[in-house]
């Protein structure tokens, strides 16, 4: 049974002017699998992936997360959104807080973990992203690379069941973007739920079990990465895989 | 700290040198000119006038009332006890300061004859009155900012009700004169208020509270649009980030967005409380004998004016100095 099950989503922003950002996008994605998105700019990725927790909310369609329809309004979203971890292309990590702090933060409030739990299983997650020896500095002392994995160890912090990325690496110095990549292949392998919206070509081959190609708002193109590279059907993808390739 | 000072050429030790003594050259002129004007104009001035205003001391007699002879003196540490016979046997006790006892055994006393001196001091007027500025204004900074909080909290929010009220009242706070909101609170609102208790049988509010409450709502409406201002200020993807992880919009606010905003919130605050000191001079119209009230009361009996006014002003630097620096302290602690 999919653990996300979206269908014919739309979402339209009315402000400053008219887009139709996402229109009637449909997908399941089952326990453990990762799912590219890639597209051109202003094509609705982002949109569609702040749609799978909320943090815009789709005008029409339906999306299950783990059994429920978040589209209800009388849904539990914050319960939701502790059980889909997002890490963002600017990171957004609490300045005012050290790293300890900001992985500590959700687990002592929402979780309600104890300070000592909370402090045991993030500096787990610290060591796992290699970064434990910083874990008393503030975000701004951090390197980009530094930072973002950091936001990783925050997001799963939550022990959440799905992992949603938007352009995690599209912030950083080329030689940071690696460190980055392979904290996620990592969790890949781990059997990870992921959604990642990225421009790393390279991280879709090896570590996508599917690849969705977005333009203006639609989902145009849908397949393996085998599929996608070397035999893609649509004249759009075909394009934008010759630009960025 | 300097503002882009590493923009422009660099400064020699020369350059820094021949401002500073410009600066200090000028102060020295600026204050000698402030003493010859001083001594040249007609006026006596009488400095040593002032520090009775700040504390008061005043010696009185303790006499006796009664005819008689002193028949004992009994002391015991700091108090000796007088006790003096009439003559019909009848005694009577007076307990005294030791040190400034002024009869022995056996000396005849007549009535209202000084058995020793005491001596109370208090606080003087200008004191009195600084404590009273004082007071007011912390009650009114707190209560403008618990205001302002949760009207700067309102006023962003989705809820029309709560955000139409909140403009509402910043905007007719903003838009009057306080001396008229607080002539209104006391005379109109306090009158109607305190009718109805007396009716009641409850006790009238002092007219403080009403000079309070106005500070504080005419402060409140500042305040929250300091707020907003610093709550906007923080970047989007920092409510998004905590919401991402379960936290609820309450739950964002506190532990991240506010602490975040607080560090722009503080500089506009403090010149905001700053303001506030000065304007609660205005609470004299109302019977409030703050700072300024009791400086013209202490002009008009001490005849010193330009001694007691110069005071005022130190007196309402030293507040809002000491505030100031109490900011910046908090500015540095906030990172
Ligand atoms: N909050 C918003 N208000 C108005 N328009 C928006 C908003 N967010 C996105 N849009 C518009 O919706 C369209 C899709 O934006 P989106 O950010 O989803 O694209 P994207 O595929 O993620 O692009 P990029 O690769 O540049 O991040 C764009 O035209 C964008 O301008
Ligand atoms: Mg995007």
């Amino acid at each position: 049974m999919p653990i996300i099950s979206v269908r014919n989503i739309s979402k339209t922003f009315y402000l400053p002017h008219p887009v139709h950002a996402v229109r009637e996008v449909s997908l399941d994605i089952e326990p453990g699998e990762t799912v590219v998105v890639i597209g051109p700019s202003g094509s609705g990725k982002s949109t569609f992936l702040r749609c799978l927790n909320r943090l815009e909310y789709a005008d029409s369609g339906s999306i299950i997360v783990d059994g429920v329809d978040i589209l209800d309004p009388d849904c539990d979203i914050n319960a939701i959104r502790a059980e889909v971890g997002m890490v963002f292309q600017s990171f957004n990590l609490f300045p005012h807080m050290t790293v300890l702090e900001n992985l500590n933060l959700a687990q002592q409030v929402v979780r309600k973990r104890s300070r000592t739990e909370a402090e045991k299983r993030s500096m787990e997650l610290l060591h796992k992203v290699g970064i434990a020896d910083k874990h008393a500095v503030r975000p701004d002392q951090l390197s980009g690379g530094q930072q973002q994995r950091v936001a990783i160890a925050r997001a799963l912090a939550m022990d959440p069941k799905i992992m949603l990325f938007d352009e995690p690496t599209s912030a950083l110095d080329p030689e940071m973007v690696g460190e980055v990549l392979d904290v996620m292949k990592q969790l890949a392998r781990e059997g990870m739920t992921m959604v990642v919206v990225t421009h790393e070509m390279g991280f879709a081959r090896e570590v996508a079990d599917r690849v969705l190609f977005m333009d203006h708002g639609v989902v145009l193109e849908e397949g393996t990465p085998e599929h996608f590279f070397t035999n893609p059907q649509h004249e759009r993808t075909q394009e934008f895989l010759s630009q960025i390739l | 700290m300097h503002f882009s000072s590493a923009l422009d050429r660099p400064k020699g030790k020369s350059y820094f040198l021949l401002w500073r003594t410009v600066f200090a050259v000028g102060l020295v002129l600026v204050l000698w000119g402030m003493y010859a004007a001083s001594t040249s104009v007609d006026y006596i001035w009488r400095w040593n006038r002032v520090p009775q205003y700040f504390w008061y001391t005043e010696v009185k007699d303790i006499r006796a009332s009664l005819e008689g002879e002193v028949r004992a003196v009994e002391r015991s540490g700091a108090t000796a006890t007088v006790i003096i016979e009439g003559p019909g046997g009848e005694e009577e006790r007076y307990d005294v300061p030791a040190a400034t006892l002024r009869v022995r055994k056996g000396d005849f006393i007549s009535p209202g004859d000084s058995l020793a001196t005491e001596s109370h001091s208090r606080p003087g007027l200008l004191l009195e009155g600084l404590w009273i500025t004082l007071k007011v204004s912390a009650l009114a900074i707190v209560g403008g900012i618990v205001l302002g909080l949760f009207t700067g909290l309102a006023r962003i929010s989705v809820n029309p009700a709560l955000r139409w009220s909140a403009v509402t009242y910043i905007e007719i706070i903003r838009g009057s004169p306080l001396l008229v909101q607080i002539f209104l609170w006391y005379f109109v609102v306090g009158t109607l208020v305190n009718k109805i208790l007396t009716k009641w049988g409850f006790n009238p509010i002092d007219p403080l509270w009403y000079g309070v409450v106005a500070l504080a709502i005419f402060t409140g409406a500042y305040v929250a649009e300091i707020v907003r201002a610093g709550i906007q200020s923080v970047h989007r993807g920092q409510m998004e980030a905590a919401r991402s992880l379960g936290l609820t919009y309450a739950q964002a606010m506190r532990r991240v967005i506010l602490p975040q905003a607080m560090r722009r919130i503080l500089p506009p605050l403090a010149g905001q409380f700053i303001s506030l000191i000065k304007d609660s001079s205005l609470l004299g119209v109302i019977s409030i004998r703050e700072l300024t009230k009791a400086s013209r009361e202490v002009v008009s009996s001490s005849l010193q004016p330009f001694e007691i006014w110069i005071v005022c002003a130190v007196l309402y630097l030293v507040l809002t100095f000491t505030l100031s620096l109490f900011v910046q302290h908090l500015e540095r602690k906030a990172i």
